[in-house]
């Protein structure tokens, strides 16, 4: 008799169909947050604060209420969310360019008055959606649309490291940087996600996990390269690990 | 006996999860799907699947379904 081992999670749409680029880890990163809602029963008393960026596609495909937010602003209207409703389940998930960029100062103070929410934000060094523009955390060298000629040093300054900067705020109850490389490091990425889910659910305070991901369209790679991308070339300067818990002694 | 189920709309051809079988039983079809995709099929004639679910776990558009192991 077959076991099943692996199913689509529940709180993803029926017959949804993820409108994100082929390769895209975007994809991994949505099953992975659907998982720990149904793992959590959490669906019910979810309400997700929506970015904008590729990441604002999530709402067409979980199941669960959501209201949109001004640009980088996610973080700022879940906190509302949350002093409104303190019984529901509030979270964000947003991009690189949106929680630290055009956000920054939003999401940076969130965690500053360790608000009681959880924040996801996608790190794939680029702006994605509007054609591969430069952000805040792409990598010294890294040829985009607006740094042709790589990003340097004296000109573009240097990429900011979003989960140290959280974990250094005190209202941060967790915050951990995971990548979606290998299959190892995606399932170390689905305990991170329930950790920054369950922290909220404790009162602890502020839940961050930033997730390094790829983006073949705009480094123009193929997915397995974009991968070896991620290995060689992110995850040296962007290192995992787990920055903030408090919930470890 | 193991398997795996692919839904072939939602296949976009990264080939991510051919890379990712550690029998590679996972192949190019001949088949494209409505998006044009030339999608993958499976093919383990001699049962070699182990279940192991990697390649349900790599797939960034949910395209391998279900997964059973037995």
């Amino acid at each position: 008799m077959a076991v099943q081992v692996f199913k689509v999670p529940d709180s993803i749409r029926k017959n949804a169909k993820f409108s994100f680029c082929p390769g895209c880890d975007h994809g991994v990163a949505v099953r992975l947050v659907a998982k720990v809602i149904d793992e959590l029963n959490l669906r019910e008393k979810t309400i997700l604060a929506a970015s904008v960026g590729c990441s604002v596609t999530l709402y067409d495909f979980i199941n669960v209420d959501s209201v949109e937010a001004p640009h980088g602003r996610a973080v700022a209207e879940a906190t509302g969310i949350k002093r409104a409703c303190p019984d529901k389940f509030v979270f964000t998930y947003q991009g690189d360019g949106d929680f630290a960029s055009i956000g920054l100062a939003e999401s940076m103070h969130a965690a500053l008055r360790g608000e009681n929410i959880s924040a996801i934000c996608i790190n794939n060094t680029t702006y994605g959606m509007t054609g591969g523009q430069l952000g805040p955390t792409t990598l010294l060298g890294q040829k985009t649309t607006t740094s042709p000629t790589g990003r340097n040093r004296e000109y573009y300054g240097y990429p900011i490291k979003i989960a140290e900067h959280i974990a250094l705020c005190d209202g941060t109850a967790f915050s951990a940087r995971v990548s979606l490389d290998t299959v190892a490091n995606i399932r170390k990425a689905e305990q991170a996600i329930k950790k920054a889910f369950e922290v909220q659910l404790k009162g602890l305070g502020f839940g961050f996990v930033e997730i390094l991901s790829t983006c073949p369209t705009n480094w123009k790679m193929s997915p397995d390269k974009a991968h070896e991308r991620v290995r060689n070339e992110m995850m040296p300067v962007f290192k995992p690990g787990i920055y903030k818990d408090v919930t470890e002694g | 006996m193991s398997y795996i189920t692919i839904d072939r709309d939602r296949c976009k051809a990264c080939y991510l999860c051919m890379d990712e079988c550690p029998k590679k039983l996972i192949k190019i079809s001949e088949t494209t799907n409505a998006l044009g995709n030339k999608i993958v099929e499976f093919c383990d004639e001699k049962g070699e699947c182990l279940g192991c679910a990697m390649c349900a776990q790599r797939c960034p558009d949910l395209a391998i379904t279900e997964v059973y192991k037995g």
